[in-house]
């Protein structure tokens, strides 16, 4: 790798959003405490009783990733957006679109990786059907990915605003939906024994599809808010 | 420059703009009311009954022509968002930026008057069908881009903001309404069709497709309403707007 080459750019700022999530390890571990407490309400809320929590199992598991997703979604620019490497970013000759994507590969690795690996422990928590053990963190794996990237280029337009929190909720929740219909779709599909791979396989069309196109649209709405 | 290209050029300079909307949009709402008020008695009083629905079916000739605005209006602000994120055109910021409002509005009477409709027919105010759920997460749409608008102090770049995400809205609004309508369908169909033949009768159709044309004029003379005090907002320093106050004022 050539010093001043994109590929070397992107693996520098790979390191580097790496190195700083370690240095702060305990914020990382915020969204995992989140949906860990989200789920954990629901017995308290409807009753503790297997009938009761087994059907909406899936839903709230989904609905408290979804959420932990939402609440760090706002860290992905904000540190660099206030010490100012946002704008070395867009200024940089490497595309821009690539950076971001970067940016966007180690926030999905540091929030939302950890969560699929907490999904089982958060699904005996609600004693989530035996036979969705495999098929909930695999639907995770489809969909975290997704949320990441849509709401990456919702975090874009809102970054340099002082009070984003609930006006990036607005934003950002609309566009799930699609996604949270599919993934919660699929294994309320399978808890039913109806087929499931339909929903699993738009999902990943879908996640092809944002792959390519929500860098893109992440840099043109940095672009706008940073002009 | 041949004549329609100069009088595009002169219609998107703002104080032009601004004249000719003011001589327009008294026409354009008179127009807008006395549509309405025919069309209004045409299917309140002068159209049948529905045999199976009775007096009740009436609440189409509200409810109809204010979905096909929720739908027209966002069409017409992603148009116009495009216009001005390629373009960088200020006026057509400030039409998109005022047709959301406006399309958020019909949207709600929508789902007001669906709800109300589905009461006496459904037996429920709501119910989690493909088309009123994809018609909430529409206004949940035009609520994003409206909060997005008032959020970012700029206004220019507030626009410009809220146009790019009305224009992700655009690629989402078919994925969401695809989605629900795998998940969940109850809603009637579509009764008026632009091809072939619709499944209502002559009688009942033009009040309705009158109403449709009535909700589009006022469409129209809402928007450019708020267009021209989106004008004089963004142009507040110029001298146009300077002159057109010592005008009014004198």
């Amino acid at each position: 790798m050539r010093p001043g080459s994109t590929s070397a750019a992107c693996a520098a700022l790979l390191r580097r959003d790496l190195l700083l999530v370690w240095r702060r390890r305990g914020d990382a571990l915020t969204p995992l405490l989140f949906a860990t407490i989200v789920v954990a309400l629901f017995p308290l809320a409807i009753g503790a009783q297997v009938q009761e929590l087994r059907p909406i199992a899936v839903g709230v598991i989904f609905v408290a990733t979804l959420l932990a997703g939402l609440l760090a979604l706002d860290t992905l620019f904000r540190g660099d957006y206030e010490d100012g490497s946002l704008e070395q970013l867009v200024v940089s000759p490497h595309p821009l679109a690539l950076l971001l994507a970067c940016k966007i590969a180690v926030h999905w690795l540091t929030t939302a990786l950890p969560l699929i690996a907490l999904s089982p422990l958060l699904g005996e928590l609600l004693f989530l059907d035996p036979a969705l053990r495999g098929l909930l963190p695999l639907a995770l794996l489809l969909t975290t990915p997704l949320l990441s990237l849509i709401g990456a280029v919702c975090v874009a337009l809102t970054v340099g605003m002082q009070r984003s929190g609930m006006l990036l909720a607005l934003l950002v929740l609309p566009l799930y939906v699609p996604v949270l219909i599919f993934g919660a779709g699929a294994c309320n599909a399978a808890q039913m024994g109806l087929p499931y791979l339909a929903p699993l396989l738009w999902l990943a069309a879908g996640l092809v599809l944002a792959l390519v196109l929500a860098p893109l649209a992440c840099a043109a709405a940095l672009r706008i808010s940073t002009s | 420059m041949n004549t329609l290209t100069y009088w595009f050029h002169k219609l998107g300079s703002p104080p032009t703009f601004h004249r000719i909307a003011t001589r327009v949009e008294p026409w354009c709402l008179a127009l807008a009311l006395a549509l309405g008020a025919i069309g209004l008695y045409g299917g309140f009083v002068l159209a049948p009954r529905d045999y199976q629905q009775g007096d009740a079916y009436r609440i189409i000739f509200v409810h109809v022509p204010c979905a096909w605005m929720g739908l027209f209006a966002y069409a017409f602000m992603a148009v116009n968002a495009f216009i001005a994120l390629v373009w960088r055109i200020k006026l057509n910021e400030v039409l998109a930026m005022a047709s959301a409002p406006v399309g958020a509005a019909f949207t709600f009477v929508t789902l007001v008057t669906g709800s109300l409709w589905g009461k006496p027919m459904w037996g429920t105010w709501w119910t989690w069908d493909a088309r009123l759920t994809s018609e909430l997460f529409l206004l949940f749409l035009y609520f994003g881009v409206i909060g997005l608008h008032n959020a970012i102090e700029d206004r220019r770049q507030a626009a410009r903001a809220a146009s790019f995400l009305a224009l992700v809205g655009v690629v989402n609004l078919p994925i969401v309404h695809f989605s629900v309508n795998w998940w969940n369908t109850l809603h009637q169909g579509s009764t008026v069709r632009l091809f072939g033949p619709s499944k209502i009768d002559a009688s009942m159709l033009w009040p309705l497709l009158l109403m449709a044309l009535a909700t589009h004029i006022w469409f129209f003379a809402s928007v450019l309403a708020r267009a021209r005090a989106g004008l004089i907002e963004l142009d507040a320093g110029k001298d146009w707007v300077r002159k057109l106050a010592q005008d009014d004022a004198s």
